[in-house]
Order: structure tokens, then sequence, then C-alpha cells
């Protein structure tokens, strides 16, 4: 076996160095950055693409607030490396809306519904909700249910009612293509 | 709360993997769903030289039945396991059990070799794998290697897995179609590790008996434990609330978790017994519907 240290050069032919070109569909448009390798997702979401909806609480996978949609799936990004994400989809909620003065129909449900207070989780809701939604049931889900279905995303305000009923409204505006009764 | 430098690698196959990890050994570590890795790295607990990232080997993300096994790929996604036909046909105990693993965002990454390879006592995979009997796929420089789960696992987060192998697979027998199972956890937030959990399948006789009955038992001690003293107890004996209760009690010795922030000992030989008794109950109500045919 030999010096790891020496080896470590021989390996770098194939795999490369620290840092590597990636290409990442993100919010539907083909980013191509050079990456360290690593980087997490959620930094190179963040600090490379502007992409601040990502937020930073506890960066060891607890607290749920860097959740994107990975290949369409919720994932928290401080737990993926960019460098991961080369040929792969990531969408964060500023994909959500149109332009920056329309609101999709699930962040009017947590405007109307006062499914914020600081503003700090709610991205990752907002992500949660769509994905909720898109692989979802043809009911509304029941309180119980809304409470499990976002448990991976801590809040520290609101004590979650008002974004359980938020969940709930978004449930009925994206089923009905419209307003809230 | 960065990860420290290494060498990223991202084989496309099982024997590069291998080779990388023949060649670097416990410099290395192989980087699967990252739901715990990644963490540590952030932390700065793990620093390895070399990682190699196993999500792009397209052979680890198979499920497949071969008889009476059920082989998952040591890649395959956690929640794949959750509505997966074949997986819920074969071997119900493990989507359930699956249902458990943190939250969805996790299971969305994490991977079914991960968490048997991470081996934490509190870990649902590793519980289950020891109450199902499944063996554990592992491959080296000098080929396959094939452990059973209880031998798996040798300690706190410690396997049998040496720094020159890679875990590719899970192979699991298939439950016996009258069989029952439940998965029970007491954890003090949903997606916590559990302070205790219990995985149960059994079989109940023509006479209402049972006939057999496995019980792995997760976060009393280092590793996963078998139940074989409360196993033992209920062979032969009808399924009743005392006979089960009874039986119960008999994994309070195997507790040997010291007090921690989370529970002390007395507590956790407390919920020992009542895990268990849960899952066995549970187990046996599901034996009984499958029998009427609900």
């Amino acid at each position: 076996m030999t010096t790891s240290k020496a080896s470590t050069t021989s390996i770098a032919a194939k795999y490369g160095t620290a840092r590597r070109t990636v290409t990442v569909h993100v919010n539907e448009r083909d980013v191509t950055r050079e990456v360290s390798t690593r980087t997490t997702l959620a930094d190179f979401l963040r600090d490379e693409l502007g992409l601040v909806s990502v937020h930073l609480g506890c960066e060891h996978g607890e607290c749920g607030s860097c959740t994107v949609l990975f290949d369409g799936h919720s994932v928290r990004s401080c737990l993926m490396l960019a460098v991961q994400t080369d040929g792969h989809t990531v969408e964060t909620v500023e994909s959500l809306a149109g332009n920056p003065a329309e609101l999709h129909p699930i962040q009017e449900a947590f405007a109307e519904e006062q499914g914020l207070q600081c503003g700090f989780c709610t991205p990752a809701m907002v992500l949660r909700t769509k994905e909720i939604i898109e692989t979802g049931r043809d009911r509304e889900l029941t309180d119980a249910e809304v409470r499990h279905e976002i448990s991976g995303i801590l809040c520290r305000c609101t004590g979650y009612q008002n974004i359980v009923r938020a969940v709930q409204s978004a449930q009925r505006r994206c089923r009905g293509g419209g307003r809230d009764a | 709360m960065k990860p420290p430098p290494f060498t990223y690698c991202d084989p496309e196959s099982v024997d590069e993997a291998v080779a990388l990890k023949s060649e670097y050994g416990s410099d290395s570590l192989v980087l699967a769903g990252g739901q715990s890795l990644l963490p540590m790295l952030n932390m700065r607990l793990a620093r390895p030289e070399v990682l190699i990232d196993i999500n792009k080997i397209g052979d680890l993300q198979r499920i497949e039945r071969w008889d009476d096994i059920l082989e998952v790929g040591a890649g395959v996604r956690q929640y794949e396991l959750e509505d997966h036909q074949l997986v819920g046909e074969l071997v119900p105990l493990l989507p359930e059990a699956t249902g458990y693993i943190g939250h969805i965002e996790c299971r969305h990454r994490g991977t079914v070799g991960g968490s048997l390879a991470h081996a934490h006592s509190a870990a649902e995979l590793p519980c289950t794998a020891v109450a199902l009997d499944a063996t554990v796929v592992v491959r080296g420089p000098s080929g396959i290697r094939t452990i059973e789960a209880r031998d798996f696992f040798q300690g706190r987060m410690t396997t049998a897995l040496e720094p020159e192998e890679v875990l590719v697979a899970v192979r699991y027998p298939v439950t016996p179609q009258a069989a029952g199972h439940g998965f029970v956890e007491v954890a003090r937030r949903a997606g916590d590790f559990a302070l205790a959990g219990a995985a149960a399948v059994v079989n109940l006789g023509e006479d209402g008996c049972f006939t057999s009955v496995s019980v792995g038992v997760s976060s009393i001690s280092d590793t996963p434990v078998r139940a074989s003293a409360v196993e033992s107890a209920l062979i032969g004996e009808a399924p009743t609330e005392n006979n089960i209760a009874r039986a119960a009690e008999e994994i309070v010795p195997s507790v040997t978790a010291a007090d921690d922030l989370h529970a002390t000992h007395d507590y956790r030989r407390h919920l020992a017994s009542v895990v268990v008794r849960r899952a066995i109950t549970a187990a046996v109500a599901r034996a009984h519907e499958r029998r009427n045919g609900t």
C-alpha cells in the first residue's frame, strides 16, 4: 500500500483536483460554474447564484430551513455537495412567481393565512408545500397530516397553527386553480 | 460549519469504488446519502483524505427478488422502500420501519446501505435488519463477503466492514405470507432519534400459538439487540396480553445504555419492555388480520 499523500496525486488525473466545473439546471435555466468540491449545495446557491431564499439555520440537517427541491424531491441543501448536482435540477422559492411583484398561489396562501412571522423557515415551508401538492392526494390533508408532512422543517415563531392553515389553503387554491373560498 | 478539504472521487462502478477503497482504506470514507456524513464533515468530526461518492453507481440502486430473498442495493434511497410494491409485498416490515427514519427530506437522500454502515444504535434499518435475519453483502479487493446482520453490528457505530470494503447490498429473507409485523418507537418528537424502538415479526400456528417470534430492539445498547430471551419465552405460548407483557420483560437485562441527556438507564429499561410489548402486539394483530383475510 502506497502512502496516501503520493497516491492522491495519482487519482487527481482521473477525478480532478479540488475544483470542478458543474452545469446545474437551477430554476429553469442551466448555470455553469466552477466550484470547490467541498462547497455545499446551500453555499453554492446562496454565494455563487445569489439565491438567498435558501436559509442556513444549523448547517447540519436539523432545522430544514435550507430545503430545496432536487430533481423534484425536497432535500436539505446543507447536506449535499454542489458537485453532486452536476446534470441535475434544483428549484428554490425564487422560481415560483413569474416576477418579484407577483406571488404564487402557495405564497398567497401563506400571506393570507399569516403562515409566517419572521420568515426564516418560510421558503422551505413553501417548497415543501409545493411538493406536498404535486405528489399529493385528491383531498385536503387533515391538520395532523399536514403537521406530519412539514415536520422536517422547524418554525420557532408561529406554533405551526397558521402554517397548517396555509398549507391547506394552498392545497385548495392549487387544486381549484383559483382562489380560496 | 463547512466540510474540510478532501479529494472528491465519484466512481461509476462498484469495481472502481472498491479499487479506491482498497487503495485509501481508512483515509477514505464512502459518501452515500450524506445525511449523517455531511453533518460529520460540516462539524469536522470526520476528515477523510478521500471522499468516495457512490451516488453515480447504478448497480447499487437495484431492488431484486431471488427466490426467497429480497436484495436491496446499498444505494437505494430510503423513501423508495416506503411505497415500493415488491418491498411492501415481500418484506412489509421494511416500509413501515422506514417511515420512522428522520423526516422525508432525509429519506429522499438517505440510503439503505448508508444507514447500516453508519450503524447508529437508534437507527431503524439496523434494528430491522437484525430482526429480519438479513445478510449484509460487502465487496473488497478479494471479492464478495456476506455477513449476518447480527454479526455486522459490533459496537457503537462500529461494524464488521473492513476499511478496504464497500457495502453493496442487503439481503432480506422474504417474510411468510401469514406472518404479522410491527414496528414501534418512542421518541420525544416526530423524527427524533428513538429513545427505544422495536421491530417484530411473528407467526402463529393452527392452534393460534406462536410458532416463531423475531424481535430487534434499537437504542438500548451500543448495537441493535436481538431479543432472544423474549422470543424463546413466547414460542408455543398463546398470544395473550399477559403472555406478551411477561415475555417483554425479558428484554430488560439487555439494556446497557447509560444515562444520557435524553433518558436515564432506568427509563430505558422501562421503555425497552414497552416497545417490545407494543411491537409484538401489533405484529399479532396483523397476523390475525391476515388469517381472517382482512
